[in-house]
């Protein structure tokens, strides 16, 4: 059978590979992306939808304020405005040794020349979430950061993705890649593909592809659990989350609150399927009740995981491969990608056309493993 | 019965306290198993013997012998040993048998060697303009009434639709001083036809008698009227009835409008708990994948009753006692149990004349497969149309339907409108339900509180944790 040819070929239809492909395709590249299941099917379109630049380890800190620039004009990039919504993530404080914690963080970022996070006091923490319990003292807010629908924001950049020159193989599985002259051949289970590049941006199942290309990774399959309410009336705006604890919380325009935080399902990666832990849902639950007293008759009526990849520093791979020339890798977001994906995305398109990108990702490189 | 009273691991979990579930325990318990055996209802009985040791319906002709059956098999349960737990909501199952319950405001987690699975039936979603008013309900939430309460409905009712059960409700209301202004018998007349084949099993059936008898009796008080297309109209609630047969079209005042096409599994919980299903096409349901011993694709998780395909309430026994049988010959060996063969046979009795009852009863395609502005969805408020037109789009599965349109993620999980969306999406897209699938269901199968979540006890690597 004659291969079929493409300029890239995606490896992956979660949010970053379908924004890979939409931004190759605005360089006026021929990407074929390659997703086994749907896009959207795992973590990409199944996860908290928080759009956070708070907290954020530094290495990632350039890709993240990349992306929140274009998470900004949304709807100038896809089309759609992907239910985002700008109110802030508050990261609250529940005790003054925690708060101390935090006043740390924000001036060494501000030495390092990064404004966006900012220490609030126990009065503006009340303005802007007055539903928490009194005993917090403050938190630090990211007043541009927001949420938006993480199912509906992967298929809008897929659906632009198509419409700007891109093909999109959904239910097509990648069985092999080798090098086939100056190209990369890309087996699937509908047929090869040649290309000159390569991105593999496979989630939960990147490790694979990597192992084939010589570099294997420490990934580790995850599935962080989130749970939703019935709808209650509406009285929180921003998202909230906690550092020594675990939770994200955030109510939703149809007034149902999701709770989540990274409590892990146990994941089966090759059945598509995850199995929820309750007993740490319920020390969520726990949070839930102590953090905010209004929330304790709300009712659980939906729990779930996605599955996703964590690596061992939990920062993601991001750059070129330091095996196989003409592959990249875009992959083990650890469980906080959904923000990252439209800027990665674009990054990853530069580097894949130009050979650079002016946006540093030093410390995100794939060599970081090599034993 | 307090939650903290629960023993941390029992023999075997039933879950469902209607005939399948009470039969399994009694023989369980009796074999020596330490056997639970949860319920929803403050009472045992399941659907069909609601309220069997408390209805305040004593005139045991209004609900009939069959209904009476339950008495003695509650009875039996009651004595077996088994630990009965009622106002007891199971709301998480897992393959490892771990089981999540709630009662009284409070949730454990318990663990079982077996788990057999009894939460019956459901009635088929019947998505017929107008089904969402204030003023329609299913004939079952009526029939549930009457027994646990002993309410009759009040104003003018009208029943519609098909099935055993609708003729059941019609009898019990008219014999309990109840009023019908008329009863729409939706069964397609093409039915007959299939469903002659199955007449000579029919006729040997305990089902035959039984149903002429009924069917004689209720035709004899109320007025029934056949209809192949139906409409609750009313503004802020029903208050007519349109319906018609072929050109002709006519209309009742009505207060109340029953409806009712059928039951089929209700495969919630198995289908969280991991248990492979497949489509019947003959009953036009989802129905758990099972062995012989009704045990499902999930190890030592059985589906007894009907949740294992329908058949009623005599056969759910049956069923209940030959899962309860390999789940006591797993387990204790040694045990005296009852000669799984002769279970099996008069089970395969009950079984007969059911061919021809789901042939004659099979719901038309258009009161299954809605249009327009039909609600399908009734938690989000999703139409057919949405339905059709995102299946026209591409959409291949109910899962990624929920994904688009949210229909199938509201308080109920899809038990009103999953087989509705599986069945439009094949129509639209030219395939086979089978080929479609259900909703890929996640516990907690039912809403529990935050509150309930919160007092779930803390283990032992938390209580660690927080000690350090």
């Amino acid at each position: 059978m004659v291969a079929r040819s493409a300029d890239v070929v995606v490896i992956g239809g979660g949010l970053h590979g379908c924004s890979t492909a939409l931004h190759l395709a605005l360089r006026g590249l021929r990407p074929i992306l390659v997703e086994k299941d749907y896009a959207g099917r795992h973590a990409s379109g199944v996860n908290a939808g928080g759009v956070r630049q708070l907290a954020r380890h530094l290495a990632e800190i350039p890709l993240s304020i990349a992306s929140m620039a274009l998470w900004e004009k949304i709807e100038d990039l896809v089309g759609d405005d992907c239910g985002f919504v700008s109110h802030g993530t508050v990261l609250v404080a529940e005790n003054e040794a925690e708060l101390a914690g935090f006043r740390a963080r924000v001036e060494d970022l501000r030495l390092k020349g990064f404004t966006h996070e900012e220490l609030i006091d126990r009065v503006e923490l009340k303005r802007l979430v007055p539903a928490v319990a009194d005993h917090c003292p403050g938190g630090v807010v990211s007043r541009r950061d927001g949420a938006a629908d993480p199912f509906r924001t992967t298929q809008a950049f897929r659906k632009r993705a198509i419409e700007k020159g891109a093909r999109v193989l959904e239910g097509v599985t990648v069985t092999g890649l080798a090098r086939a002259g100056s190209l990369w051949r890309v087996e699937t289970s509908a047929g090869a593909i040649e290309a000159p590049k390569v991105v593999n941006a496979a989630g939960a199942w990147a490790d694979r592809i990597a192992a084939t290309l010589g570099e294997p990774v420490p990934l580790e399959v995850i599935a962080p659990m989130l749970m939703v309410t019935s709808r209650l009336p509406a009285f929180i705006e921003p998202v909230v989350i906690l550092r020594g604890r675990k939770l994200s919380f955030k109510q939703l325009d149809n007034g149902t609150v999701v709770i989540g935080g990274g409590h892990l399902a146990v994941p089966y990666r090759d059945e598509n399927r995850t199995v929820i832990d309750w007993t740490k849902l319920a020390t969520s639950a726990r949070t839930v009740w102590e953090l905010f007293p209004a929330m304790r008759a709300a009712t659980i009526v939906r729990a779930w995981a996605g599955i996703e990849a964590r690596m061992p520093d939990d920062i993601p791979v991001v750059g070129p491969s330091a095996t196989s020339e003409g592959v990249f890798h875009q992959f083990g977001f650890s469980a906080h990608g959904f923000q990252l994906g439209p800027g990665t995305g674009a990054v990853m398109a530069e580097l894949v056309a130009t050979g650079a990108t002016n946006t540093p990702i030093d410390g995100l490189g794939i060599g970081r493993f090599k034993r | 019965m307090n939650a903290a009273d629960l023993a941390p691991s029992y023999d075997l979990a039933v879950i469902g306290g209607g005939p399948a579930g009470l039969a399994a325990a009694s023989l369980a318990a009796r074999a020596g198993l330490s056997t639970v055996l949860f319920d929803e209802n403050p009472g045992v009985g399941g659907q069909i013997y609601r309220g069997i040791t408390s209805t305040p319906v004593t005139d045991r002709t209004i609900l009939g012998e069959d209904y009476w059956a339950g008495e003695a098999l509650a009875t039996e349960a009651k004595t077996s040993g088994a630990r009965i737990v009622g106002g007891a909501t199971v709301w998480n199952l897992d393959p490892q048998r771990i089981v999540g319950v709630s009662i009284d405001g409070k949730a454990r987690m318990i663990e079982a060697k077996r788990v057999i699975i009894a939460t019956g039936s459901q009635e088929r979603p019947f998505p017929v303009p107008g089904w969402t008013l204030p003023g329609v309900m299913t004939a079952g939430g009526a029939q549930t009434a009457l027994k646990a309460q002993g309410l009759l409905p009040s104003g003018r009712t009208v029943i519609a639709g098909t099935g055993p059960l609708l003729w059941l409700l019609a009898a019990q209301i008219l014999r309990a001083g109840g009023k019908i202004e008329a009863i729409i018998d939706t069964t397609p007349r093409g039915n007959w036809l299939r469903a002659l084949l199955h007449l000579p099993d029919f006729l040997l059936s305990p089902y035959a008698v039984k149903g002429l008898k009924l069917l004689r009796e209720v035709r004899a008080k109320a007025l029934v009227v056949r209809a192949d297309r139906i409409a609750a109209v009313g503004t802020d609630r029903l208050s007519e009835v349109v319906f018609g047969l072929g050109d002709g079209e006519r209309r009742i005042a009505a207060d109340l409008l029953l409806l009712h096409q059928g039951v089929v599994p209700n495969v919630n919980l198995a289908i969280a708990a991991g248990a492979t299903h497949e489509w019947n096409e003959h009953q036009l349901c989802f129905q758990p994948v099972l062995d012989l011993d009704f045990g499902s694709s999930v190890p030592g998780i059985a589906v007894a009753g009907d949740g294992a395909g329908i058949a009623g309430g005599t056969a759910a026994a049956e069923r209940g006692r030959i899962a309860a049988i390999a789940a006591v010959r797993a387990l204790k060996p040694e045990a005296t149990v009852p000669d799984p063969q002769t279970v099996r046979q008069r089970l395969q009795r009950e079984e007969m004349g059911r061919a021809f009852l789901d042939w004659l009863n099979r719901p038309a395609d258009r009161f299954r497969q809605p249009e327009g502005d039909t609600v399908v969805c009734r938690c989000e408020e999703v139409t057919a149309k949405q339905v059709r037109d995102m299946a026209a789009m591409g959409c291949e599965g109910p899962n990624q339907m929920k994904a688009f349109l949210r229909c199938g993620m509201g308080p109920c999980q899809g038990r009103l409108c999953g087989l509705t969306v599986t069945e439009l999406i094949a129509k639209q897209r030219d395939t086979t339900p089978a080929e479609v699938g259900y909703y890929r269901l996640r516990p907690p199968v039912k809403p529990i509180t935050l509150a309930e979540l919160a007092s779930l006890p803390i283990s032992e690597a938390e209580r660690k944790a927080v000690e350090r």
